[in-house]
């Protein structure tokens, strides 16, 4: 239910650097350790955008995994799953990234 | 004639053409569009509840108040707790609350009545609370220095994990009559948090709970989780709550 709220800011964060341009497209990271449902965002996205310069922008939402490091055997690993573990039966990795929303790139006319 | 802007298929028509299209044939021709630019912004969504949040811990610091963000889904026992924590503590470590509820003033009343200076957040629809809602809820607390602030977060387990307030800790409550494999099915919350507390302890022979499974659970999700066993209306465990309230605050 947040992803409105989220949603909101992305609209009005972009709204605020992009002058008098109109936006055709939103290019939007999401972390994959988030806790952001990207099909709740673009459910939103077209309502946030309305009367504003994105108004009939698309939304593009590139998935971003997190690196996961395993205490007791110093693998690597991608993590795309919270509670994803390592190959070697720990149940804890050291999590890095993954929690990040970022409006990486607009596209505008 | 063209169809995009009217002008008549001849060579001798009456505009100029300094920033406009020819048709001196029947060629096939193309209007100019303007040309789509691309702005990288590599902008954080959440950068400016972050730099709000960041505004409230300053502020905080310099009065040396601490603030807490207590989080559970909704029934978990955080009033229960406040209130007794005001009642008990309250005359050694000064105690505000900021309570934060989509509807109603019911839990301000009650910590009002416990005894300690209460605002209370109605977020109406929203589900969560957010760095500028606490801004504006510290201006009017007003907190002495050197004491503590509790806010008690919207009930949910999903979305209050996202949002920075501006707190120095966060808990996550959750009781005994809810399932012991919470932290596995909302670990977002219970990996943002710095201390679970187990609520209604004195439930524990009336439910089939159990408490080792939830905190193996719950170390699975967040390994440098802390955690506190208590019944807020027995009294069992509230001395490890206080003496860590304690601790934060000095």
């Amino acid at each position: 239910m947040h992803e409105l709220a989220i949603t909101e800011s992305v609209v009005s964060a972009v709204a605020e650097r992009i002058g008098s341009a109109r936006v055709r497209r939103v290019v939007l990271e999401v972390g994959c350790l988030a806790a952001v449902v990207p099909e709740a965002m673009a459910f939103c996205f077209d309502i946030c955008c309305e009367g504003t310069a994105l108004e009939g922008a698309t939304l593009e939402i590139v998935p971003v995994p997190a690196r996961g490091r395993c205490p007791q055997c110093a693998t690597e690993v991608d993590v795309t799953d919270p509670l994803g573990g390592c190959a070697c039966g720990s149940f804890v990795l050291d999590l890095m990234g993954g929690r990040d929303l970022r409006i990486k790139e607009v596209e505008v006319i | 004639m063209c169809a995009t802007c009217g002008c008549g298929d001849t060579t001798d028509h009456g505009h100029d053409h300094e920033s406009h299209h020819h048709h001196h044939d029947d060629v096939p021709h193309v209007h100019p569009q303007p040309t789509p630019r691309t702005l990288r912004l590599e902008q954080n969504v959440l950068a400016k509840n972050a730099d709000i949040a960041q505004r409230n811990r300053s502020w905080l610091e310099g009065r040396g108040i601490v603030a807490w963000n207590l989080m559970s889904a909704p029934g978990a026992g955080k009033t229960t707790l406040l209130e007794r924590t005001v009642r008990e503590l309250g005359a050694e470590l000064p105690i505000g609350v900021i309570e934060g509820d989509q509807a109603t003033f019911r839990d301000a009343e009650r910590m009002r009545a416990a005894g300690c200076p209460v605002v209370q957040i109605n977020t109406g629809s929203g589900c969560h609370l957010d760095a500028a809602m606490v801004a504006d809820a510290l201006r009017q607390l007003a907190p002495p220095a050197d004491s503590l602030v509790i806010i008690e977060n919207v009930g949910n387990l999903v979305c209050p994990a996202l949002f920075d307030l501006g707190e120095h800790a966060r808990a996550v409550l959750m009781s005994v009559t809810e399932g012991d494999d919470k932290p596995l099915k909302y670990p977002h919350m219970f990996r943002a948090s710095d201390l679970m507390v187990l609520t209604k302890l004195d439930l524990l022979p009336h439910v089939a709970f159990d408490v080792a499974r939830c905190r193996e659970y719950a170390h699975r999700v967040n390994p440098r989780l802390e955690v506190v066993e208590l019944s807020a209306t027995r009294g069992d465990g509230l001395a490890a709550w206080y003496d860590l309230l304690r601790a934060r605050a000095t």
